[in-house]
C-alpha cells in the first residue's frame, strides 16, 4: 500500500474513531496490515480470519475460552463475513482499548447473548460457565455446582426475577459492581495484557512526525 | 592475648586478682599456643626479641639454676642473664623461686631451657601477670587492645617516629595477632571437641534442681524440657542456655553461672556445700572431665555463629524492667516467658524460663531461630509502644463457632461460596466474590462464617494472583470483615499484610485504595502495625499522598481506577492508623509524610481531613512532629477547620492543637491564625463529649500564655469553663480544671471564678480519685486561695482540710501540687494557725512527707511548712515532730527548686527554741553555705535568710567561716535585691561580731 493511500485511510477511519488519534490509527493499520501478511490484493478483501483472530486474542490479550473467543470475533466481525477488515479491527480495538462502560456493556452483553435474542437465558449461562468449576468426582451431579452458580448469578444480577438477564437487568448490576462487566468470562483484555500491548504498538510517536 | 585470657581462658571462681588456671583442656590448648608463639619468637622476630620489657614479667619459676647454662651467670640460688638493657641490668633474673624476665628473647630461651616444663611455666607466668601487655608495652598500650588497634597504631606511629616505638608497635600487633589466633583456635578446639549431650544436661540439671533450693527459696523458678523428645545436639535446653547467654560471659557451667549471678543460690550451696561437692566429684568420676564444659561449648558455638544478633536482643530483653509478655503460639513451639524482677542482675536468677516443645520436629534448629526472632520482634514491639495505644492492646482469644449448634442459615451459604472461590476459575470466583458481598458483612455472624470455612485464606491467596478483577473482590470483602478485630488478628495471622504492603504498588489505582483501606482497618493493633512498618508499608502508603499531585497522565481505563485524590485519602486513612504506634510515627516522618499532610490538609474535602488531622494529632505526641508542624505552618490550617462543620474533624483539630500547644511559639500562632475563638465557641456545645473534651484540652495548653488567657476573657469563656466544672466527664473535667487553673494565674480571671460560682465546684472535685485530675484541681484551688476572699469560701466548704488529705494521696505529683496548693491557703486564710493545728495529726503527716524521695513533694512541702512554721505554736509543734532533723537531712541536694524552698523553711524553723543551735549539730550549715555558689538568685535569697538567721549561733557562724561563707556572702551584699542586701550583711555582721569578740577575749 503506498503512502498516500495509508494517510488517506488514516484519516478516514480518524475521523469514524472516537477514542484513538491519528498516530494511533496509523499504528494499528501498520499492525493490522503485518497480521494479514502483506498488503490489499486486488479486489480481494484482505481480513483476518476466525482462526487468525483466536490466536491474536490468545497470544496478545491472554483469552482462553473457545466459545468466548469465537463470540469475540463475532463481536469484532460485524459485516458477518467471516474475517475481520481493517475497519472492524479499528472500531473493535478502540472498544477493546478505550471504551467507556456503556460501550464495553454493550459489547459484553452482546458476546454473552449467544442467540442473539436480547436475554442471557440460564441455558446461555450454563453454557457459559460449564467450565469453570472444578470437577469434583465425589459429587453425583459434576453439573449441580454449575447449576447453583448460576442460580446464584441470576439472583444477584435478574433484578426482574424473569429468570433471564435482559440487557436492562445486566446493566443495573454491572452499574452496581464493575466486576460483573465480564460475569460470564473474560472477553475483554486484562489490564496487564492491554498495558503491554498499548506499549508496544503505540511506542515510536517518531514515526507519526515523519508521516 | 590479653583478650584471649580475659575472656576465654577458664579462671576458677576465685575471682580475678591472682586466679588460677584450672587444668582443662581448653586451657591447656591456649597455653600451648603461646608457647609455640613464645619459643619461635626468637628465631622469627630477631629484633623484636631484643626489645626490653617496660617492666619485666614476674612469677614463681620451679626452674633450679643450674638448669641454665651458657650464657647465664649462676650462682647457687641466683642467675643472672649475660644479656643486659642499656643499664647494665640483666634481662632475665633468677632468685629462687622468683624470676624475672623482661624481654621476649629471653622467655624463649627459658623455654627451651625449661624443656618438660613448658606448661607449668607458661601457666605460671599467664596467671602471675593477668596483664601481660601493659607489663611488656606499658600502660598506654593498654587502651588499644580491642578494635581500636589500627586508628591507634597510625596515630603513634605519625606521632614519634623513634626505632623503639616502631619496635613496640610491632610487638603490638604481633600480640594482637596472637590474641586473634587464640580466640579462633579455641572457639574451633572447643567446637571440635565437645558437643552438648542430652545425659550430661540431663545430670546438670539434676544437679541444680538439688542445689537452687526448695519451695519459695528457690533460686529457678523452673527448668523444664520434655524428656520424651530428646535431639542428639540437646537444644531441648533452650530456655536455660539462653539464660547462660545473656550475661555475655561464659561460663564454664550452669552451676558457676548460678553462683556468680545469684547469692541465694550460693547460700543454698554453702548450705549444702559438703554434699554438692561429692556429688560433683562423683559427676566427675561418671563423666570423664568432659562434662564441665559443654555449656560453655555450646554457648562459644552459639556466640561464634549467626546467633550475635539474638545474643544481643536477649541482652536488650533483661536489660528491660519488669516485662511480663506473653508469647504467641507460633507453629511449632509455645513458650511461655516471664520476665520478673526488676532488672538488676542479683534478681536476674528469679526470671522463670520454660522451654517447652510441644511435639517433634524434623528440624529444631529452625524452630529454634524462629522463636529467637519472635523474641527480637517483641522486644521491639514493646520498645515501639506509643502512649496512645488504643483499647485494642490485648488480644483476646479466638473464638471459633462451634461446629454444627444452631448456625445461621447464611454459613451455609457463605461456606458454599467459598467452596466455589477455591474450586472456580475466574469467572466463578468473580461471580462468588460478588456474591458474597451481598451478606451483610457488618454482622459478626458473617465475618466470623467466612473465617471459619476457611475463606480467609483464599482470600489472601486472590490477593497473590494476577487476577486484578479477583484481588479486588477480594480486598473488597476484606475491607468489610476487618472491622472485626478478631478478624483482624487471623488476617495477620495468615500473612495478610504483607501481601496488601506489596499490593499498595500496584499500577491499579482502585487496588491501592481497596488494599490500603484494608490495612487501615486490620492495623488497629500493635502487633499488625509493627509488620506494616517492617514490610516498607509506611513509606508506600506516604507515597499515596503524593498521588493526589501528579495528575499528569489522565486514567486511561476508567473501569477499575480511582480517582488520584481517593487515593491519597485512603493512604491517610491507612497512616492514621498506623500513626498509633510511636515508631511509625518516625517512619511516617522519615518518609517525608509531613509535608504531604500538610499539603493535603489545604483540600477542603471533609473526608480528605478528618484522616489527615487525626495522623497529625496523633503524630504530635512527637517533639519532632510539633517542630514540623510549627514549621509547615499547619497550624494555620488546624485553625481553619476548627471551622468546619464536621463534628470529627472538629475534634481531631482540636487534639491536635492541644498536643501541640506545649510549645510557647505555638500557642502564639494559634492566636494570631484567630483560633482562640472558634474554640471558645465549641465551648457552648456540650453534647459531643469527645469533642469537647478535645476542645477544653487545647484551651488549657493555650492558656498557659497570658495573651491568649485575654482574650479568652473576652469571649467570656471563663465563665463557660465555670459551667462546665458540674456534669461532665473526667476527659473534659480534667481539661477545664487544667485551664481554670491557668486562667487563675490571674487576678481579674479569679474574680469572675469566684462570681460565676466557680469555687464550689472546684473544691467538690477535691475528693475525686482521678490522678490528673486532682493535679489540676488543687492547683486551681491554690490559684484561687491567693484571693482572700475566694479563701474565705474555700475555708467556709473546708477545702483545705481537703487538700490536707489528699498528702495522703499516693501519687507524688498529687500530694506536691496539694502542698503546694496549701501554701496561699495558710498564708490567706483567717486564722490559718488554729485552722492547722484544728486537723488531727495534719501536721505530723506533712513533716513526715520530708521523707519523701520525690523532689517536687519535698520542695511543696518545704514551702507548706515555711508557711506553717509562721504560727509559733505549730512550729512548735512540727519542732516536736522532728523538723530540724529531717530539713537537714535534706541540705545536700542540688536541686534548685528544693534549696530555695528548704532555706526558706530552714529560715523559718529557727524562730524556734534552740532550733538554730540543732540545724548546726545537724550538719544543716555547711551545706546551706554552698548554696551561695548557685546561680539562682532565688537560691541565693532564701540562703543568705537562712544563714542570717542561723549565725545567730556562734557554733554556726564558726562553721559558715570555715566553709567560706564571708566572702561570698560579701558579694551577695552588692546584690540589686534588697532583701538578699539586708541578710547577707546581717549575716557578716554577726559573724564579724564574733570575731571581734573573740579576739577581745584573747587580748583581755
Amino acid at each position: 500500500m503506498n503512502r498516500k493511500k495509508l494517510q488517506k485511510l488514516t484519516d478516514t477511519l480518524t475521523k469514524n474513531c472516537k477514542h484513538f488519534n491519528k498516530f494511533e490509527v496509523n499504528c494499528l493499520i501498520k499492525l493490522f496490515y503485518d497480521l494479514v501478511g502483506g498488503v490489499e490484493r486486488q479486489g480481494l478483501v484482505v481480513g483476518l480470519d476466525r482462526n487468525a483472530f483466536r490466536n491474536i486474542l490468545h497470544v496478545t490479550f491472554g483469552m482462553t475460552d473457545d466459545m468466548i473467543m469465537d463470540r469475540v470475533f463475532r463481536g469484532f466481525d460485524k459485516d458477518n463475513d467471516g474475517c475481520v477488515n481493517v475497519l472492524e479491527w479499528i472500531h473493535g480495538l478502540s472498544l477493546f482499548l478505550r471504551g467507556s462502560l456503556e460501550e464495553k456493556m454493550k459489547y459484553c452483553f452482546e458476546v454473552f447473548d449467544l442467540n442473539g435474542d436480547g436475554f442471557i437465558s440460564k441455558e446461555e449461562m450454563f453454557h457459559m460457565l460449564k467450565n469453570s468449576l472444578l470437577k469434583q468426582p465425589s459429587e453425583e451431579d459434576p453439573d449441580e455446582g454449575i447449576k447453583d452458580l448460576v442460580e446464584i448469578t441470576l439472583k444477584k444480577m435478574d433484578h426482574d426475577h424473569d429468570g433471564k438477564l435482559s440487557f436492562a437487568d445486566y446493566e443495573l448490576a454491572v452499574r452496581e459492581d464493575t466486576l460483573l462487566l465480564e460475569a460470564f468470562g473474560p472477553c475483554l483484555p486484562d489490564p496487564k495484557s492491554q498495558m503491554e500491548f498499548e506499549a508496544q504498538v503505540f511506542k515510536d510517536p517518531n514515526e507519526f512526525n515523519d508521516m | 592475648m590479653g583478650v584471649a585470657l580475659r575472656k576465654l581462658a577458664q579462671w576458677t571462681a576465685a575471682g580475678h586478682g591472682t586466679g588460677i588456671l584450672e587444668i582443662t583442656p581448653l586451657n591447656e590448648a591456649i597455653l600451648k599456643e603461646i608457647i609455640v608463639f613464645v619459643e619461635s619468637f626468637i628465631y622469627k622476630h630477631p629484633q623484636e626479641a631484643k626489645f626490653v620489657f617496660v617492666e619485666p614479667l614476674e612469677w614463681n619459676t620451679s626452674l633450679a639454676p643450674s638448669a641454665f647454662e651458657s650464657g647465664y651467670v649462676v650462682s647457687e640460688t641466683t642467675v643472672k642473664s649475660e644479656e643486659v638493657d642499656t643499664n647494665g641490668q640483666p634481662l632475665l633474673f633468677l632468685s629462687v623461686p622468683q624470676i624475672k624476665i623482661r624481654s621476649f628473647g629471653q622467655l624463649s630461651r627459658l623455654l627451651l631451657i625449661a624443656k618438660t616444663g613448658k606448661l607449668k611455666e607458661a601457666q605460671a607466668c599467664v596467671e602471675a601477670n593477668r596483664d601481660p601487655i601493659v607489663k611488656i608495652l606499658g600502660s598506654d598500650y593498654n587502651t588499644m587492645k580491642e578494635n581500636s588497634i589500627a586508628l591507634n597504631i597510625l596515630g603513634k606511629i605519625t606521632r614519634d617516629d623513634d626505632p623503639e616505638s616502631e619496635i613496640k608497635m610491632k610487638i603490638a600487633m604481633l600480640l594482637k595477632q596472637l590474641d586473634l589466633h587464640l580466640l579462633n583456635h579455641s572457639l574451633k578446639y572447643i567446637s571440635l571437641e565437645i558437643s552438648l549431650s542430652p545425659v550430661t544436661v540431663k545430670k546438670d540439671i539434676e544437679l541444680l534442681k538439688h542445689f537452687s533450693g526448695k519451695g519459695d527459696q528457690t533460686v529457678l523458678e523452673s527448668i523444664e524440657y520434655t524428656s520424651d523428645y530428646e535431639f542428639s545436639n540437646g537444644l531441648f535446653l533452650n530456655g536455660v542456655s539462653k539464660f547462660l547467654k545473656t550475661k555475655g560471659s561464659i561460663y564454664k557451667n550452669l552451676v558457676t553461672f548460678l553462683r556468680e549471678k545469684s547469692p541465694k543460690f550460693s547460700e543454698n550451696m554453702s548450705k549444702q556445700g559438703i554434699s554438692f561437692s561429692e556429688d560433683q566429684q562423683k559427676e566427675k568420676d561418671q563423666l570423664g572431665k568432659a562434662p564441665k564444659k559443654e555449656e560453655a561449648a555450646a554457648l562459644c558455638k552459639d556466640i561464634s555463629g549467626s546467633d550475635k544478633r539474638s545474643l544481643e536482643k536477649n541482652q536488650i530483653n533483661f536489660g528491660r524492667n519488669q516485662m511480663t509478655k506473653r508469647w504467641e503460639p507460633s507453629l511449632n513451639w509455645k513458650t511461655t516467658v516471664n520476665y520478673k524482677g526488676k532488672g538488676s542482675a542479683k534478681e536476674i536468677q528469679e526470671d522463670k524460663h520454660t522451654g517447652k516443645l510441644e511435639k517433634p520436629r524434623p528440624s529444631v534448629s529452625h524452630g529454634r531461630a524462629q522463636l529467637l526472632r519472635k523474641s527480637a520482634e517483641k522486644i521491639e514491639e514493646t520498645v515501639s509502644d506509643s502512649s496512645s495505644e488504643s483499647e485494642e492492646d490485648e488480644e483476646p482469644p479466638d473464638h471459633r463457632q462451634e461446629a454444627s449448634a444452631d448456625l445461621p442459615s447464611e454459613y451455609w451459604q457463605i461456606q458454599k461460596l467459598v467452596k466455589y472461590l477455591k474450586g472456580g476459575n475466574q469467572t466463578a470466583t468473580v461471580i462468588a466474590l460478588c456474591s458474597m458481598r451481598d451478606f451483610n458483612l457488618a454482622q459478626e455472624t458473617c465475618q466470623l462464617a467466612i473465617r471459619d470455612v476457611g475463606g480467609l485464606e483464599v482470600l489472601i491467596n486472590l490477593l497473590e494472583t494476577d487476577e486484578v478483577k479477583c484481588k479486588i473482590g477480594s480486598l473488597k470483602i476484606l475491607k468489610e470483615i476487618s472491622h472485626n478485630p478478631q478478624i483482624r488478628r487471623n488476617i495477620v495471622d495468615l500473612g495478610g499484610l504483607p501481601i496488601m504492603v506489596n499490593i499498595l504498588d500496584s499500577p491499579h489505582k482502585s487496588l491501592k485504595c481497596l488494599a490500603a483501606e484494608t490495612i487501615a482497618n486490620v492495623a488497629k493493633f500493635k502487633r499488625a502495625r509493627r509488620v506494616v512498618r517492617q514490610h516498607g508499608g509506611i513509606t508506600k502508603l506516604v507515597a499515596l499522598l503524593d498521588c493526589a499531585h501528579d495528575s499528569t497522565k489522565p486514567a486511561q481505563s476508567s473501569l477499575y481506577e480511582a480517582r488520584d485524590v481517593e487515593v491519597a485519602r485512603c493512604g491517610a486513612l491507612a497512616l492514621w492508623s498506623c500513626s498509633k504506634s510511636h515508631m511509625n510515627k518516625e517512619a511516617i516522618r522519615k518518609a517525608g509524610g509531613i509535608p504531604l499532610l500538610a499539603r493535603l490538609l489545604k483540600t477542603s474535602h471533609e473526608n480528605m481531613l478528618i484522616p489527615v488531622v487525626g495522623t497529625l494529632q496523633e503524630c504530635a505526641s512527637e517533639e519532632n512532629y510539633r517542630a514540623a508542624i510549627k514549621a509547615e505552618r499547619i497550624i494555620e490550617n488546624l485553625v481553619k477547620n476548627l471551622n468546619s462543620e464536621n463534628e470529627q474533624l472538629q475534634e481531631h483539630c482540636a487534639m491536635a492543637i492541644y498536643q501541640c500547644a506545649e510549645d510557647k511559639e505555638t500557642r502564639d500562632l494559634i492566636r494570631l491564625h484567630g483560633g482562640l475563638k472558634p474554640l471558645a465557641s465549641l465551648l457552648n456545645n456540650t453534647d459531643n463529649k469527645e469533642r469537647l473534651a478535645a476542645v477544653t484540652g487545647a484551651i488549657w495548653k493555650c492558656s498557659i500564655s497570658k495573651e491568649n488567657v485575654t482574650k479568652f476573657r473576652e469571649y467570656k469563656a471563663i465563665e463557660t469553663l465555670v459551667g462546665l466544672l458540674t456534669d461532665q466527664p473526667e476527659e473534659v473535667l480534667v481539661n477545664v480544671v487544667g485551664a481554670l487553673g491557668e486562667c487563675c494565674q490571674e487576678r481579674e480571671n479569679r474574680v469572675i471564678v469566684r462570681k460565676c460560682g466557680g469555687i464550689q465546684p472546684l473544691v467538690n472535685l477535691l475528693v475525686g480519685i482521678n490522678q490528673a485530675l486532682l493535679v489540676n484541681v488543687t492547683k486551681a484551688v491554690g490559684a484561687c486561695a491567693v484571693e482572700p476572699e475566694s479563701m474565705m469560701i474555700i475555708d467556709r466548704l473546708d477545702g483545705v482540710r481537703l487538700l490536707w488529705s489528699l498528702l495522703k494521696n499516693p501519687h507524688p505529683d498529687v500530694k506536691a501540687s496539694a502542698a503546694w496548693a496549701l501554701c496561699p491557703c495558710i498564708k490567706n486564710a483567717k486564722d490559718a494557725g488554729e485552722m492547722v493545728r484544728s486537723f488531727v495529726g495534719g501536721l505530723e503527716l506533712i513533716v513526715n512527707l520530708l521523707k519523701s524521695d520525690n523532689k517536687e513533694v519535698l520542695a511543696s512541702v518545704c514551702a507548706a511548712i515555711t508557711n506553717i512554721a509562721k504560727d509559733q505554736e505549730n512550729l512548735a509543734v512540727i519542732t516536736d515532730h522532728g523538723v530540724v532533723p529531717l530539713l537537714s537531712k535534706l541540705a545536700n541536694t542540688n536541686n534548685n527548686k528544693l534549696r530555695h524552698h528548704l532555706a526558706e523553711a530552714i529560715s523559718r524553723c529557727c524562730m524556734w527554741g534552740r532550733n538554730r543551735v540543732a540545724f548546726g549539730e545537724h550538719k544543716a550549715v555547711a551545706p546551706l553555705v554552698r548554696y551561695l555558689k548557685s546561680n539562682d538568685t532565688n537560691v541565693h535569697r532564701a540562703t543568705a535568710q537562712a544563714l542570717y538567721q542561723l549565725s545567730e549561733d556562734a557554733d554556726n557562724c564558726i562553721t559558715m567561716h570555715e566553709n567560706g561563707a564571708v566572702k561570698l556572702l560579701l558579694d551577695m551584699v552588692g546584690s540589686p535585691d534588697q532583701d538578699l542586701q539586708e541578710a547577707a550583711a546581717g549575716c557578716i555582721s554577726n559573724i564579724r561580731r564574733l570575731a571581734l569578740a573573740t579576739e577581745k577575749a584573747r587580748y583581755t
